[in-house]
């Protein structure tokens, strides 16, 4: 399901490599461009490198070698907390602060933005009825109160609380039974229409993937194989390992 | 460390200005008088303070039942006290570490010349009595075995248990001396308190104890005092020792002490000691007797009072009957522990915060704080005397040294632990450093940190108790004096108000932990 993407690009890799203290290469010369309002998952088994490739656009993990931009700005030359403040993150599970309200949480953000408290409650409660918490019921509970799914719902509405141009989203779904991932894969589109907003996705979840994105890309040791569409990269896929993994995935899609 | 170490006390004796009797250092016209922490020691320092007191305009300070010897002299050297009384025979020996000298009057010369030239320290003139160790058996058993002598002693020595003094057992002119001179070589040597010794005696338990000469308890135990049949002991004629610059500031000190010179003799300690130890009065009670008897003050009207607190009276009526005393010094213990347990969170939790950053260092420096903990408490308080002197000031370094490790081990693993995936999240969001310090790490470090605060405090009050051994006071003081004494009402009388103290701080901590725990699970 394509949303209608422009040509601007929303970020940037150019020959990003990253180059860990103790030696491991986890990105080996990544070229990825990704348009504005466009959503691109990335996909490969762990230690493929997706999730570094992933930080590297909030500048949560500096590149070695090579270029990231993000709305045509190098981010090497951008303040990291403010770039942060304008890019929603969601990672696998536990991301929220535990001595926090739900509604504290949903207004993370904006709290560090420095908006004022009544306008950072209604935010909140704008976007809890959008993930499908009723605010009245979960805008004064704490983390430990809430299921999973519940707690993955209330860490993408803080990731959009601000209203980000560009969400990064590390596994959201990871760590959740595959009920509640269905459920919310279900509803992720619509959010997603609501925000209009950039997403990189990383998932081991071939078929979430394939549900998604715009564009798939599959990342193995450190490298990007090959990123298309998912109708494309079945049938066409340019390297045997994305033939090989997609062959795993069986039907669907 | 040093500077660290001075301003940190500074700001100690800062914190315990308004607490009672505390000034941090003499002011002029005040002179010091310490003791050691034994009964003729205390009785005599108090007949000092009185009599300058009486013949005198000069404020007097007491800071009695210092820990022995060393503690004493360095308390002395160093100019925390201004005087106390000691024995030549102690300050050839154990101080100048000369060999015993036999003569009386050639020890004192020779004290005199040495400690005037090392130190400008002035042995003044004896007082006319000698408090010498001297080495007692049971009656029954000198009849049993015709004991007279310590060389018959010598003979079934290989068959005794003996009950010594602790520093009986390690000075020259004690043990080790004795038994080279005479050839003694005892089944067992047991250390004890000397109040310990003489029923331990009484009981069976030892066969040979060492006592003083004046020790009044000599008045009412069956024991035999046998001959030093080879003049080991030296002679321990006691003095006031003063320091010169005292004197030259404040001649009178001189000349009012003097009155005492030659004023008491074995027999009078005797029956004074005997007061003391059996009797349980007051120092200050018995010491007002004495210089009324040498005529040196005016007789006091009828002053048995608030403190003559009686053996038979019940516990609860002792207590109360010294409610003043034990406001006092409870007062005391928690300014003690308050300004140490201060002193230990302004350092140890910026501390730990550091570490935190600079992870490689925080192992070294953590487990070179946890030595601290494992010297024992009294060496430590002991070792500040040479930097602080006594009082009040090094007793709150030494708390403060103490409650170090357990508020900094909990801070860096409590910042260093919280909730790792709340703290990279919010980090990624766009928090600072500082705001996830203050808004994410400590707040959810809180409890944890509380706990290590708590640890120390609890830690803090029951170590407080032994700071009365360097003159800090508090409650270890009734404790101190009533182990010295054998009376069990006045341990009791420290050690259940230091006991409930914990208790009480221990469960206030508790409830502001409770306050501080952030919602969520456990």
């Amino acid at each position: 399901m394509n949303v209608e993407a422009s040509e601007r690009l929303a970020l940037v890799a150019r020959g990003a490599v990253k180059v860990f203290e103790d030696g491991t290469r986890a990105i080996d010369g990544v070229d990825l461009a990704v348009r504005a309002g466009e959503c691109v998952a990335l996909v490969g088994e762990s230690g493929s490198g997706k999730t570094t490739l992933l930080r590297l656009f909030n500048r949560t993990v500096e590149p070695t070698e090579g270029r990231v931009e993000v709305d045509g700005r190098d981010v090497g030359a951008t303040d990291p907390v403010g770039l942060r403040r304008r890019i929603g993150f969601v990672q696998q599970e536990g991301g929220l602060l535990p001595h926090w309200t739900v509604a504290r949480n949903v207004g993370l953000v904006p709290e560090l933005l420095g908006w004022p408290a009544a306008r950072r409650g209604e935010r909140a409660a704008e976007l809890l009825a959008l993930v499908g918490l009723e605010p009245g019921r979960f805008a004064g509970r704490y983390p430990h109160q809430l299921s999973g799914g519940q707690r993955q719902r209330v860490a993408i509405a803080r990731a959009i609380a601000a209203e980000p141009e560009v969400v990064l989203l590390d596994e959201p779904f990871g760590a959740l039974d595959a009920l509640t991932r269905r459920e919310l894969h279900a509803e992720l589109p619509r959010w997603r229409a609501a925000l209009g907003a950039t997403m990189l996705l990383v998932t081991h979840d071939l078929d979430e993937a394939f549900r998604l994105a715009d564009r798939v890309g599959v990342m193995r040791a450190g490298r990007l194989l090959q990123t298309a569409p998912p109708t494309e990269l079945e049938a066409r896929p340019t390297h045997p390992y994305v033939a090989s993994l997609l062959a795993l995935r069986g039907g669907g899609g | 460390m040093r500077p660290a170490l001075l301003a940190a006390a500074c700001l100690a004796g800062a914190a315990l200005a308004p607490g009672p009797a505390e000034a941090a250092e003499p002011a002029a016209g005040t002179v010091v008088v310490g003791s050691k922490n034994f009964e003729e020691s205390r009785l005599l320092a108090e007949m000092f303070a009185q009599l300058l007191e009486a013949r005198t305009d000069l404020a007097v300070e007491r800071r009695l039942s210092l820990a022995g010897t060393q503690v004493c002299f360095e308390a002395l050297r160093t100019g925390a006290i201004d005087l106390y009384p000691e024995y030549t025979g102690t300050g050839l020996v154990s101080i100048l570490g000369r060999p015993a000298e036999g003569d009386p009057a050639a020890a004192l010369a020779r004290v005199r010349r040495e400690f005037l030239a090392r130190w400008d320290l002035w042995w003044l003139a004896p007082l006319g009595f000698e408090n010498a160790y001297e080495i007692a058996v049971p009656e029954r058993l000198a009849r049993a075995q015709g004991l007279a002598t310590i060389s018959d002693l010598a003979r079934v020595a290989g068959r005794l248990d003996a009950g010594f003094g602790y520093e009986f057992v390690e000075r020259e002119d004690g043990l080790p001396g004795l038994a080279r001179v005479y050839g003694l070589a005892f089944r067992r040597v047991r250390p004890m308190q000397q109040a310990i010794k003489y029923r331990a005696a009484h009981a069976g338990e030892i066969d040979v104890l060492d006592v003083y000469t004046t020790d009044g308890r000599l008045l009412t135990h069956r024991l035999t005092v046998l001959a030093d049949d080879r003049g080991f002991f030296p002679p321990y004629q006691a003095a006031p020792l003063v320091r010169g610059a005292t004197l030259a500031a404040h001649p009178e000190v001189g000349t009012v002490l003097a009155l005492l010179a030659g004023a008491l003799d074995e027999d009078v300690m005797r029956q004074l000691n005997f007061r003391l130890q059996i009797g349980h009065e007051e120092p200050a009670a018995v010491a007002r007797d004495a210089l009324a008897d040498l005529g040196l003050v005016a007789v006091a009207s009828a002053a048995a009072g608030e403190h003559d607190a009686g053996r038979s009276d019940p516990f609860t009526v002792y207590l109360w009957m010294r409610r003043g005393e034990l406001g006092r010094r409870t007062m005391e213990h928690l300014a003690l522990t308050g300004a140490a347990l201060a002193l230990g969170i302004a350092l140890a939790l910026p501390l730990g915060l550091a570490l935190e950053r600079r992870r490689w260092l925080a192992e070294p420096v953590i487990r070179a704080v946890g030595v601290t903990q494992t010297v024992p408490s009294l060496a430590l308080l002991a070792f500040m005397i040479p930097f602080f002197g006594v009082g009040a000031l090094p007793a709150v370094v030494a708390l403060w040294i103490y409650s170090l490790f357990p508020i900094l081990r909990n801070t860096y693993t409590g910042v260093r632990d919280a909730d790792p995936a709340a703290v990279a999240s919010a980090w990624a969001l766009g928090m600072t450093q500082g705001q996830l310090l203050v808004r994410v790490r400590l707040p959810l470090a809180a409890p944890v940190i509380l706990a290590g605060i708590r640890t120390s405090a609890v830690i803090t009050v029951g170590t407080a108790t032994l700071a009365a051994f360097i003159g800090a006071g508090g409650l270890g003081e009734p404790i101190v004096t009533g182990l010295q004494l054998a009376d069990t009402r006045r341990i009791l009388s420290g050690a259940i108000p230091a006991a409930l103290l914990a208790l009480a701080v221990d469960g206030l901590l508790a409830l502001v932990e409770r306050r501080v725990r952030p919602p969520g699970p456990g």
